[in-house]
Formats: structure tokens, sequence, C-alpha cells
């Protein structure tokens, strides 16, 4: 068969998506051929998940730029509804199943077996056994879905994808929460669709899988489509896709350190921590973070580079006040002396602050002024005997904000009312008063523009100029390349390497990543 | 960073009519109440005013007052209390079992009582804060509880009199030390104390402020809004000490209003209850112990609805099955009136004290006219839906 006689199942062209002030995909092309399994992979943020919401119609159409084909005909989805009408199906990564509703039910909902209004309850269980059959999953079909797994949960989703009618199946990272023998069950089922002719896109960042199962595989960079990969024609090596993934330059987009800490010339080790290991809090016999050790010392940056999910997180939260998962294990030396963080107070106490990811969410009071938000973490400094004094509390957050440069008429301006920059200011701002040894700081640029990026930067180097140890976390690789002195790479709740400035790159991270 | 050193960041002072916009929510409600005692002042053809009426008027409210303080730390803090209106009649029976069946003193009485209702409104802020227990249903099952409580205490009945000394909780007065009784001059004299003193700390403070370079306050404003505020109080002690003086309750409630204004604007619990409301995650991160605050402030709500039952109790002189019955509602009426948020973080003891006094001269006012009770609530109903609109309309338009 000609590669131009090839029946194309769905072509997207040129599909350009903006939001305000940020060009999420920009000409982007995906040709998936009928029958096959199409693999999809990018960084985070690089624009998978928006393509496959234009795709599904969850933005609708009129809402992006470019042409959809399906089957040959062009589609202008509305909304989720319109593409599961033609067989579009996407399972995203975070199950949208309800788990107080038995499996059947929830195979069936918005879809119903009715006859005038009335659930026909023998023909859904009997559909539901079918269905379950074809997926492999031996439960009984009135089964409450909260009881089962992720991995069986992920093969409901498929199931209810199939009741459907599916013709192109679109699966977002879906083993990135399963074991081994799951994510291998699940791969084998994609075989069988295909061989049955059903079509699926797979998003995954796990390059073993991709030669185990793809087709082709497109790849996808900043919102742009880099490549389009066929496996059947030649034999792509994970190298060739690692680099396709991160290729990018690196320009000035990193301020430069005062005094650069050059091997050797290190201050002493600030945090030590060693054996940490954290327990899922709800699912306690699920470990979240295994034998976890590293060091910061005065003046050092150190990177901790992964994917989403990797653990990330729940390291640093559980490091700080265990302020996430169960049964935390390890040791944390502080300036050489075992510290005690089991609580939040006692962790601030002992030098350590941690700005949260998400800042909205957890890192600010809203509704307060910044001046209250500066100073919430360290009040007894502004106050004796427990009554603040509220002129000097004034002059701390003025202070802070000329430091910081938050711009903003006054301190007494609601944070949100702030630009997204100015809230990760004042959120530093808290912490910096908190007068921390060491700062974790947990994607601290994520969601803002890049001007503002550059000033926070500025802002971490000044800190390890201090003489403060700095952790950071961050999805962007570059970013991780251009600041830290050291990355440690993380995947899986693991430590799988340990790269130093001079020899770090983003393909020995990706790679570290994929092939742990 | 020293925090010591004073840098000059003189801000333009705005004009009074943008200031006083940007501050709508926080003077909005003290106007609609000087409105609203206008209009009944000229409906009632001037009975409202009057020394009689005025004395029973802070006599009617006090116990509303008291708790709705309580209650808006409880709100602010992100939670509800259903139950404060069984546990004020559960107290207001105990005392009454205590001094009538025992022929306790009083002065023994009254801090056992208060006691109790502490112990009360820490079990329940027990399951709230370190059970995660809803505040809603715990607070429902008290109300429940002590409803039934009060019942088996006075066994159906309603048990009275109590002996002088616990009355004088509710219906006594200042004496006038200076001997004149009418006019009491004791009255004038610490409303004149008390007017000036309030001008004083809030020159102090403005004059503080001034030196740091922060203020934001057009000083014309300043005077004119502290000089209507003396003038009111001195009126008002002069129109009370033309009848029988400072009823004690008035003094309770003066003494409460103060320490909890200074407690929630200028103390670090106060600043962290507000936090823990506003965001209880954000709180936590920053090393707030919100599981002990929010115990504390059903607590404290449980010691003020003891305190409350036991001046309805001396009030009405009895104690009876039916007493709280549904002031609940009246006091978390009372502080959402006043500004507070649904959802927390949000809301001032004063405004909960202006909106005690809305609901308080609305029930005073409709009376005297002669509307029905059943109008009243319907009236009320529709004044708490319409503040709680005006509330939300500011909000959005301050966006």
């Amino acid at each position: 068969m000609g590669c131009f006689m090839e029946n194309i199942i769905l072509e997207m062209r040129s599909i350009t998506k903006t939001f305000p002030g940020v060009k999420a995909l920009d000409a982007v092309n995906l040709k998936v051929r009928a029958g096959e399994i199409h693999a999809l992979v990018g960084e985070n943020g690089a624009g998978k998940s928006t393509l496959m919401k234009v795709l599904s119609g969850v933005y609708p159409h009129g809402s992006y730029e470019g042409d959809i084909l399906f089957n040959d005909e062009t589609v202008a989805f509305t909304g989720i509804t319109d593409s599961e009408e033609k067989g579009i199906i996407i399972i995203h990564q975070e199950l949208a199943l309800v788990p107080l509703l038995s499996i059947a039910e929830n195979l069936f909902l918005g879809n119903e077996n009715v006859e005038g209004g009335v659930i026909n309850w023998p023909k859904t269980y009997s559909r539901t056994q079918e269905l379950l059959a074809k997926v492999g999953l031996r439960e009984s079909p009135s089964t409450l879905v909260g009881q089962l797994g992720v991995g069986k949960q992920q093969l409901v989703e498929i199931a209810k994808a199939l009741a459907k009618d599916v013709k192109l199946l679109i699966l977002d990272e879906p083993t990135a929460a399963l074991q081994e023998n799951d994510s291998a069950k699940l791969l084998d089922l994609l075989l069988e669709f295909k061989a049955q002719g059903i079509s699926s896109i797979l998003i995954t960042h796990k390059l073993n899988e991709i030669s185990r199962v793809a087709d082709s595989i497109t790849v996808i960079r900043d919102g742009a489509s880099v490549s389009t990969l066929d496996c059947r024609a030649q034999s792509i090596s994970e190298e060739d896709i690692i680099r396709d993934m991160v290729g990018r330059d690196m320009a000035h987009r990193y301020p430069a350190r005062k005094n650069p800490t050059e091997e050797g010339h290190l201050g002493k080790t600030l945090l030590e921590v060693s054996n940490w290991n954290v327990w899922h809090p709800e699912a306690v016999d699920r470990q979240i973070i295994h034998d976890i050790a590293f060091n910061v010392h005065a003046g050092e940056i150190v990177g901790i580079a992964g994917l989403m999910g990797s653990g990330r997180t729940e390291l640093a939260m559980s490091l700080f006040g265990q302020s996430y998962g169960k049964n935390v294990q390890g040791e944390v030396r502080l300036r050489g002396d075992v510290a005690d963080l089991s609580t939040v107070p006692k962790a601030i106490k002992s030098g350590l602050a941690y700005v949260t990811e998400d800042r909205k969410e957890l890192g600010l009071i809203l509704e307060e002024t910044i001046q209250t938000n500066t100073t919430l973490a360290n009040l007894d400094r502004v106050s004796s005997k427990g009554v603040i004094d509220e002129n000097i509390e004034r002059q701390v957050s003025e202070d802070y904000r000329k430091a910081l440069n938050i711009r903003t008429p006054s301190v007494f301006q609601k944070v949100m009312n702030l630009s997204g920059g100015n809230q990760q200011k004042v959120v530093l701002s808290k912490w910096l008063y908190s007068q921390p040894d060491v700062l974790i700081l947990d994607e601290p640029t994520r969601g803002i523009d890049v001007g503002a990026k550059f000033e926070i930067y500025s802002i971490i180097n000044e800190l390890a100029d201090d003489g403060k140890g700095v952790v950071m976390i961050s999805s962007e690789m570059p970013e991780l390349l251009g600041m830290c002195d050291r990355i440690y790479v993380m995947n899986e709740g693991r430590f799988v390497g340990e790269l130093d400035k001079t020899n770090a790159s983003q393909e020995k991270i990706m790679s570290m990543i994929v092939k742990a | 960073m020293t925090t010591k050193e004073t840098s000059t960041v003189v801000q333009s002072a705005p004009s009074v009519t943008s200031y006083l916009k940007s501050h709508m929510r926080d003077y909005g409600m003290l106007i609609a109440l000087v409105v609203i005692m206008g209009m009944f002042q000229f409906l009632t053809d001037g009975t409202l005013m009057r020394p009689v009426n005025l004395t029973n008027l802070f006599l009617q409210n006090s116990y509303i007052i008291i708790m709705a303080i309580g209650m808006l730390l409880v709100i602010v803090a992100g939670h509800i209390d259903l139950s404060v209106g069984s546990v004020a009649g559960f107290i207001g029976a105990l005392a009454a079992v205590m001094s009538v069946n025992y022929d306790l003193p009083t002065i023994l009485v009254v801090p056992v009582c208060l006691v109790v209702g502490l112990i009360i409104g820490g079990l329940q802020g027990y399951w709230i804060a370190y059970w995660k227990i809803p505040a809603f249903i715990v607070t429902l099952a008290g109300m429940l509880v002590f409803r039934g409580l009060t019942l088996a205490l006075l066994e159906g009945q309603s048990v009275g009199p109590f002996p002088k000394s616990f009355q004088l909780l509710s219906t006594g007065f200042i004496p006038d030390v200076f001997g004149v009784g009418r006019p009491n001059v004791t009255a004038l004299v610490l409303g004149v104390l008390a007017a000036s003193s309030i001008v004083f700390l809030a020159a102090r403070s403005r004059s503080r402020a001034l030196k740091y370079g922060i203020q934001d306050e057009p000083f014309s404003f300043f005077i004119v809004k502290n000089a209507l505020v003396a003038i009111a109080i001195i009126y008002l002690s002069y129109l009370l000490s033309t009848y029988r003086g400072l009823p004690n309750v008035l003094m309770t409630m003066a003494v409460l209003i103060a320490v909890y204004t200074f407690l929630t604007n200028s103390t670090t619990i106060g600043r962290r209850i507000y936090a823990l409301g506003g965001n209880v995650k954000a709180a936590k991160l920053s090393g707030i112990n919100t599981e002990r605050l929010t115990f504390l402030t059903f607590a404290n709500m449980g010691m003020l609805a003891a305190l409350a039952g036991l001046i309805f109790a001396a009030r009405l002189n009895t104690a009876t099955p039916k007493a709280g019955f549904a002031m609940e509602l009246d006091v978390i009426a009372a502080v959402f009136i006043g500004g507070a948020s649904m959802t927390g973080g949000v809301g001032k003891i004063i405004g909960a004290v202006i909106g005690a006094f809305i609901m308080g001269v609305m029930n005073n006012g409709m009376s005297i006219l002669g509307i029905g009770i059943d109008w009243q609530q319907v009236i009320k109903g529709l004044v708490l839906l319409a503040a709680v609109i005006f509330d939300v309309y500011n909000k959005q338009k301050a966006r």
C-alpha cells in the first residue's frame, strides 16, 4: 500500500490555539492512520493535552484556528458530546468515574439503557458483563467503582468508551498511576483493539511503552509539532525521540550569579535528608517516596527534576512539617543537627520554608492584604505578648514590597487583585520574613510571564548569594539547567540520578527519567 | 533586613468621597442603622429614643449582642454554631436549679455556669477541630441535646424567681456615686469618659501611623467621624441618665465589645483566626495551629452563650423550658447583617454589634407600632436578605 493511499482516520491541520497572552498551540499538525496506535509525546506543558481538548471539543470549534478532518469530513465540535457521537473518546489522566456508583451505573452514565425514561437494569447488567469481558475485567457489574484499584478503574473507563461505539480512543498517560503488570495488560488491550480496527492516540512519557506498541510517533514541543516518526518504516531510537522532545535554545533567560559556587568552594552543608520514606495519606499501603537522600549546601541552588506526579511536591511537603503523607520516616539534619520537622511550626522554627506550587490554594489568603500575608508565617516577630504592632508590620511589608519590586500602590491592596507574578513575590516575602536557612521553592515560576520570571530568578540568585540553601522544584528543565548548581532527577518517588551543572543536559535528565 | 528604620512613604491622601466609596462595606450598615433609627423615631412619634425605651432596647438585645460577638469569631473562622440558643437556655436552667432549688449563692453560680458553658463549647469544638466533623452537624446535635437537657433539668416547668443578687445581672444599674440620682451624674461622667477615650485612642493611633508615613484616611473625615461618635455616645448616656442611669448589662456589653475588638484587630490570635477562615490550607502551611484555634473559638462561643443565658434568665427572673428558643437564628442573622462572609475570613466585631442593633431596633420599633409578630418575621427576613445582597453587590463592584 502506497503512502498516499493510506487510510487516514484523523487529520488535524495547522491547529492554533491562543489563551490570553499565551500561544498554547502554534500550527500543530497531527495525522492518525486507521487502525494504528499513535503515540503523542512531549514535555509537560508542550501542548499535548490542549491539542486533545481541541480534538474532543472541550475547546469548541471557533475558539481555535485550523481544521479537523475525521474520516475525510471536516468536523466542527461544539462540545464533548459531539465528538463522542462520532466515536472519538478521550480518557483523561484523572479518571472521570463516580466512586460511589457501581461499575454498571458508571459505564452507562449519561448514556443509560432507557425505555420510556425508565432504566432497563437487566439489559444494563448484561451489556456491562459483555463489555467487562472485552476489557478482561472480572468483576461483578454491581461492584462500586471506589472499591477497585486504579488499574481496574482504568479498565472501567475503557469499557465505558467501548459502550459508546468508539472509533478513536485517546488515552492521556494511562499508565502513569499503574503498576508494571497492570500497564502491560493495558497495552495488550490496545493491541487487541488495533486488531479490531480501533485506532488509538496514546499520550505517554514512557519510551519503552512507545517502542512496544506504537506504529507512529508525533513529537510536540513548545506548542508546535516537531516531527512525526513512522515506526514501521524505520527503527526509531529513544535518543531520537528525546532529542526532538527537548531541543530548544537556552539563550540569556537566566540572570548571572554574583558569586557562583564552584566545586570545592561549597559552603557548609545546611540540609541533609536521608532514608526518607513516605506513604500515601489515604491508601496507606502505597509508598509514595522511596529511600530518598539528598543535601543542600549554603549558597547552593539544588534542583529537583521530574515529571508531574513523580513525587516532587509530596517529598517537599512531607519534609515541611509532614504536611503530606502518613508514616513519614527518615532523618533530616539542619546545619548538622538532627531536626524535628514533625509539625509546620517546628519546621519553620528550624529554618525551613516551603513556597508552594499552588499559591492561590495553599500560599495566600486572597481576601487579605499584602501586609497581612507578608507577616503571616512570623507574626511573633511583629508582636509582643500576642499584640501586633501594626506600624512595624506595615514597615516590614513596605520594605519587602520595595525590595522585591511588588507592583502595587500600597501594601493595603488585597492580594487577589495582584497579577500572578506579584502574588508570587508576596508569597516569597512571607517566607523570606520567616528567616529561613533553606527554602524549598515548588514551581516558583508557574503561570507567570517571562519578565516576572526573570525577576523571580534574580531573587532566587540573591538568596543563594546571601548564603541560604535553595531547593528548586520545576517541571521546566531549561529553568533548572539555567539556575541550579546541582540537579537531582526524580521518578516515581525515587531519586534516579544526580547531575552537576557542568554535565547536566535535558537529554541526560530525560533519559534518566524514561529509562528508570 | 532591619525593620526599625523608618522610611517616609507618604501616600497622597484620597478625597473624602473616594475614601467613603472604597469603605462602603465598613460604613454602609452603620448608616443603615442610623437611618432605621431615624425612621422609627419619626414613625413612633419619638417613643423609640425615650430614655425608658432606650434602656429597654439595651436590655432586650444584650444577650443577642453578647452571643453575636462569639458567633462572629466562629463565622470568621469559617464555621457556624447552631447550638447557642439551646446552650443559653440550658445554662439559664442550670442557674435556676442551683440558685432556687439548692439556694447556692450567686457569687458561686455565675462562675460555675460560665465554666460549664466553656466546657460545652469546648466539647463541640473538639469534634469540629480535631475530628473534622462539620460544625453544622455537631452544633445541630448540640442544639437538640441541650434543648432536651433543659427540659430534663427543669422537669418541664418554669423555675424561679431568682434571688435579688442574681437579678442584678440584668436589671441592675450603676448607682450614682455623686448622689444626685436624676439625672444620673455617674452615667454622664462615664459617657464623657468613654467618648473622650475613644477620641484619644483614635488620635494617638492616627498620629503614630502618620509618623510611619502611612495613613489613607482623610483628616476631615477623621474629625467628622470621631466627633459624631463622641456626640452620639454622650447624647445616649445623657438620655439614659435621665431615667435610671447605665444598666449593668450595658457596661458588660461595652467591656466585651472593647475586649473583642482589640482581640480581633490587634492580637496574633485574632489575626490567625481571620487567616484560618480565609484559607485554612495556607494558614496551616504558614505554621498556624488551625485545630487549636478552631477549638478555642468554639469554647469561647460556649462561654459567651452561657453569659447570655444568665442575663436572659435574670431578665425574665425565671428559667423556662422555652428560653433561648430560636435565639441562634437572630444571632446568626445579626452577624451576617453586620457584613461577615459565609465562607469565613471576613467580618468585624463592631459590624456584628451593629447588625444586632439593626435587628433589635426593628423588633422594638415594630412592636411599638403594633405590627404583629407575623409581619415582623417577614420584614426581618427581607432585611437580612437585603443586607447580604448589598454586601455581595459592593464586593462585586469593588473587583
